[in-house]
């Protein structure tokens, strides 16, 4: 079970989060503009890296806030933790 | 006939303490401190029960939680039975019963003993391929597979004991109270470190605390007394946590722990009363400090499973801890040292050695010295090939080992014997730094896997970590606890040790033998009965992954997981298969070390608080009224109401019929209630729903469908306008939670720049609802000052009320079809309202009705369900709902997928209404639908996703799916039941009231 730093908690343990899946998705600002493929990449396709990871994470059983995640899926190590909208970091 | 095996006084047994206990219903009698295992020794018993597969009697084999034979059953058939405890564990109290397991009549007779001579025709993999065969038997095998397999019985009683959880934090957790453990908890504590030391045992001091020999000292202390003083030293420490009988189960990451603290295993049933059996620790530390041991290992020879044979340092434990002598004519059998420690014990004690049977060829040992000086007979370079004695063994056979190993030469020699000692080496007991992630390394020299990497702030001490002798142990533990706990010194610098231990060891992983492989069992995983011919002959059967390999021929997967022949397999597979030891790899180490009783995972969640229950503030009028409960989601919600003598389907007839002809009352309390305010609200609303929402007036309400982005229905609900910037949305009752997180995520994540907020009020309003012919005049009774003419509050409006002085909300909103109400208030008034209504509607048969007339009023009506009438695959065209649809709107969520090429197909499955030719055959709910029986395969073209008799129709109705449903109106269907067919009809869904007339009657 991971100790998760919420951005706006601080240190908390993994049950009271829920993972969201892949970080940095953005929804597109004009869907009826899709082919059928492009609007598909955006609503099925996500990476299953080994290795680092961006992830959402939300803090369910807290403050309910939305933030990111950087964890390295290898050894489950998280590396970063950051509010939405910044910049994920480069190092 | 019994004898005492009784040697020595010794610290652990209070031979003043006579306990009585039955094994196998005969009484026999030990001390306080024995183990079932020490006890039954004690009383010259080693058949304790019978193996797996072959039934072969089998005996105690360890003394400890590495135990593969010795499982017994406890208290058989009471709410305290409990099956596959090791008796090497077990402490024994007065009044213990035990019995063996696997055996029938009895473990002295046992009929399944057939199978040890039919085991030529029982290979590895012998189920997989016999009883594949043909597939429609397989029910038949089963039932007689499971009759001949079972390990114990479990209990037919609810569990009479208590079990906790409790969470602990720590700066230092120790694992294991050897001696390299109690170093380091000391070391830990004294400089400031808040530390717990916990270990599976009763006593501390792991096999150091048994060591007394001249050849074993710290500062000129005999080994045994040094660390003596040293525990009593660490108990005083203030800062230091000592857990005794306490077992880790699982290492997790994050240095999260679970241990299991067993309080009451060791008592009389009589003093368990009112007490906590066991308790399951969640531990967070800060670093963790491993210090578990290592497991001695066996030997892989023919008939190395008889019983009487046990690991050399079981034998020793048994002499030296508990004063037991395993057997009056010892042979011991080893390739290393540490079998001389035992024969120096056994010596020491009185305890008459046969001969001691070595690898190994030249030697240069002060121990081996000190035992030819006692004139006992040791064959160097010699191996055992084979054991006899059925139920006990009675005769070793000896061979000399050729130079490279590999076979044996000269003539044979036989010992009789009452009890073996085997010793193979040791291995460290890397499990729970494996489990936490940790990277293990192979050590050719001494052919041990130890810690490599690690994955969190830990380490491994002493002999798990490959440090065997007392002289390592003390040299390297000191330096690695400065290293890891930041200190300047410790109390373990300049320690005087004596240890004669020689490290040499001659491994060969499978002895050889004068027989072909194939003639003899030499036995790698004792408790699944799997020998090194099964793992050879998966091997030959090309299988190559040790994963395969353990699977196929089941090593490694008994109660104790391998613990002691999951290296030999490694090693037997490797020089097979001409792979090195390293490069294999090991199979996965999983939780929990040892097993773990449910009780201590359940903990108190069980009877009614396995799940917590929500009830509605009107929940004490349901149950005064004798109201029968459904769970939706965590509520307990009303289902019907029944009168006296009334079943199910009575109540609900005349619930239904009440809510038409005059009046019904629902409490719609445990719907989910979303508070929406802020600028964007409206906004907001048009991208989440389906339909359009800008437009909507203050003071009106709109039913709404909600979508995921992939177009598939989610949840519906009614949502009224309260003020310019203010909505209040409903849910369905199990999606409230999954739909305002759904909405806060796009709220936080996509369309943050909205001046919108979402709180959750489900719990801070009740709702009734009122609805019927006679509603209105219900209603407007409880609420006098408010006009209900229809110019003033029309269907899909709502009104801000008193009733009283009590502030309500009042929607005129129908979920039935008919005219009706929906007053919400502050929750603690909830029942009184209700109860007001009651009283208004005595006159006009106000009949409360459950969920169950809701859902055949709405069924009626032809409104869905979401989650019953759908489910992820149907979108709002799929549901015939495309009035629903906004064509106007740029976007909505899951607006583009609803014309992706999958989701316009015209033979996707749509809902229908469906009436059965016989209108009083009532269709099962999840029935399957197909249109020709003759077709083979007979093709399945949809389910019945809702179906009642309805009392105003006066016939059966049901909801279903059919694939191209839409295009099948009027079409003949058939719905196949086990006994019958039922014929039914693709009808519009909507069965009642197509106009909605009703709404404003």
């Amino acid at each position: 079970m991971f100790i998760i730093n919420c951005p706006y908690c601080g240190e908390r343990e993994q049950s009271e989060f829920k993972a969201g899946g892949e970080a940095h998705i953005v929804r597109p600002k004009q869907p009826t503009e899709l082919s059928d493929d492009e609007w598909a990449e955006y609503l099925f396709m996500r990476k299953n890296i080994k290795g680092i990871q961006f992830e959402r994470w939300v803090h369910t059983h807290g403050c309910r806030k939305w933030f990111n995640v950087v964890r390295d899926t290898s050894n489950d190590k998280i590396k970063a933790v950051y509010k939405m909208g910044e910049k994920p970091p480069t190092k | 006939m019994t004898k005492n095996l009784r040697v020595k006084k010794s610290n652990l047994i209070d031979e003043t303490y006579k306990v009585s206990f039955k094994f196998n219903g005969i009484t026999y009698y030990g001390y306080k401190g024995d183990t079932l295992a020490s006890a039954l020794l004690a009383n010259d018993i080693h058949l304790v029960g019978r193996s797996f597969k072959y039934h072969r009697p089998r005996g105690i084999m360890t003394a400890g939680s590495e135990e593969p034979n010795a499982i017994v059953q406890l208290h058989n058939n009471t709410s305290r039975t409990e099956p596959n405890v090791r008796a090497t564990e077990i402490e024994i109290y007065e009044g213990l019963e035990a019995s063996s397991q696997n055996c029938w009549p009895s473990v002295n007779f046992d009929v399944g003993g057939i199978n040890n001579f039919l085991s030529p025709v029982l290979p590895a993999g012998f189920y997989y391929k016999t009883f594949m065969w043909p597939a429609s038997f397989w029910e038949k095998y089963e039932y007689f597979i499971r009759k001949s397999a079972g390990l114990g019985k479990s209990p037919t009683e609810p569990d009479p004991d208590i079990y906790e959880h409790k969470y602990i934090h720590c700066d230092v957790l120790v694992i294991g109270a050897g001696v390299s453990g109690i170093v380091a908890a000391k070391t830990s504590a004294k400089n400031g470190y808040k530390t717990l030391l916990v270990d599976e045992k009763p006593y501390l001091g792991g096999s150091t605390i048994y060591q007394n020999s001249e050849h074993f000292k710290i500062n000129n202390q005999i080994s045994s007394s040094w660390l003596e003083k040293e525990i009593n030293e660490i108990k005083k420490i203030e800062n230091l946590e000592i857990k005794t009988r306490t077992s880790v189960a699982a290492y997790h990451g994050y240095n999260f722990l679970l241990a299991r603290e067993n309080l009451t295993d060791h008592m009389p049933l009589e003093q368990r009363k009112n007490k906590i059996r066991h308790r399951l620790l969640k531990i967070r530390a800060k670093k963790v400090i491993t210090a578990t041991g290592s497991l001695e290992r066996p030997l892989i020879f023919d008939n190395n499973d008889r019983p009487g044979i046990l690991l050399s340092s079981a034998i020793e434990k048994y002499a030296s801890l508990y004063g037991v002598a395993c057997g009056e004519k010892n042979v011991l059998f080893t390739n290393n040292d540490s079998a001389y420690e035992t024969a120096i014990s056994l010596y020491q004690k009185g305890i008459n050695i046969e001969a001691i049977v070595d690898n190994r060829e030249e030697i240069d040992s002060k121990l081996i010295k000190e035992i030819e000086k006692n004139n006992i007979k040791v064959y160097k370079g010699y191996t055992v090939v084979d054991t006899s004695g059925y139920k006990r063994i009675n005769k070793v056979s000896i061979m000399q080992l050729s130079k490279d190993g590999q076979k044996v030469i000269g003539s044979k020699i036989s010992i009789s014997c009452d009890c073996l000692g085997i010793s193979g080496g040791w291995t460290p007991a890397v499990h729970l730094f494996t489990q936490s992630g940790g990277k293990l390394k192979f050590r050719d020299e001494d052919q041990v896997f130890i810690p490599n990497i690690y994955p969190s702030d830990q380490i491994s001490i002493g002999s798990c970590n490959g440090d065997f002798t007392l002289d390592e142990i003390l040299s390297t533990v000191p330096k690695t606890l400065k290293e890891f706990l930041n200190l300047k010194k410790t109390d373990y610098e300049d320690l005087e040790i004596k240890s004669s231990f020689n490290k040499s060891k001659r491994n060969i992983w499978l002895l050889p033998s004068d027989k072909v492989i194939g003639k003899t069992k030499p036995f790698v995983d004792y408790q699944n009965d799997a020998t090194a011919k099964d793992i050879k002959l998966a091997l030959r059967e090309g299988f190559r992954s040790i994963e395969h390999v353990k699977r196929y021929t089941t090593t490694g997967m008994g109660t104790d997981q391998g613990k002691l022949g999951n290296m030999h397999a490694l090693g037997i597979i490797a020089e097979t298969a001409g792979s090195k030891m390293g490069e294999l790899g090991t199979t996965t180490f999983r939780p929990p070390y040892t097993p773990l009783t449910f009780g201590t995972i359940v903990g108190r969640n069980v009877g009614e608080y396995f799940d917590i229950f929500r009830k509605t503030p009107i929940h004490a009028w349901h149950i005064e009224n004798k109201a029968e409960f459904e769970n939706v989601g965590q509520w307990k919600r009303a289902w019907y109401y029944p009168k006296k003598g009334e079943n199910m389907h009575d109540a609900v007839q005349r619930e239904s019929k009440a809510a038409r002809d005059s009046a019904g009352i629902l409490d719609a309390s445990t719907l989910g209630k979303i508070d929406i305010q802020g600028t964007d609200a409206s906004e907001f609303l048009n991208r989440v729903y389906t339909n359009a929402w800008s437009k909507l007036a203050i003071g009106k309400c709109r039913y709404g469908l909600m979508l995921n982005e992939d177009g598939m229905v989610y949840d519906d609900g009614v949502t009224t306008r309260l003020d310019e910037n203010h909505y209040i949305m409903t849910t369905t009752t199990g999606g409230a939670a999954t739909v305002l997180g759904k909405l806060e995520d796009y709220l936080q994540t996509e369309w943050p720049e909205l001046d919108v907020y979402l709180t959750s009020v489900t719990d801070h309003y009740a709702t009734v609802s009122v609805c019927g012919p006679y509603s209105k005049k219900i209603v407007s009774r409880v609420i006098p000052d408010l006009d209900f003419s229809d110019e003033n509050f029309p269907h899909m409006s709502f009104k801000d009320a008193k009733i009283g002085k009590i502030k309500c909300r009042v929607m005129r909103i129908s979920f039935t079809g008919e005219h009706s109400y929906e007053i919400n208030v502050q929750a603690n008034y909830g029942k009184s309202v209700w109860e007001k209504c009651m009283e208004a509607g005595k006159e006009f048969n106000i009949t409360p009705y459950g969920t169950e007339t809701m859902h055949l009023l709405r069924a009626e009506k032809g409104f869905i369900i979401v989650g019953q009438d759908t489910d992820a695959t149907m979108t709002p065209i799929d549901l015939q709902m495309d009035w629903i649809v906004s064509k106007k709107k740029y976007d909505f969520i899951g607006k583009r997928s609803l014309y992706r090429s999958d989701t316009i197909r015209e033979d996707r499955k749509q809902l229908v209404g469906l009436l059965t030719e016989n209108p009083n055959d009532v269709l099962e709910e999840g029935a399957q639908i197909v249109a020709d029986m003759n077709k083979s395969p007979v093709e399945m073209l949809g389910h019945v996703t809702s179906s009642y008799y309805s009392p105003n129709l006066k016939k059966s109705i049901a909801l279903g799916v059919v694939r191209n449903g839409k295009n099948m109106m009027g079409q003949k269907l058939i719905i196949p039941m086990e006994d019958k067919q039922i014929n039914v009809t693709v009808a519009d869904p909507v069965f009642l009231d197509k106009e909605n007339k009703r709404l404003n009657a």
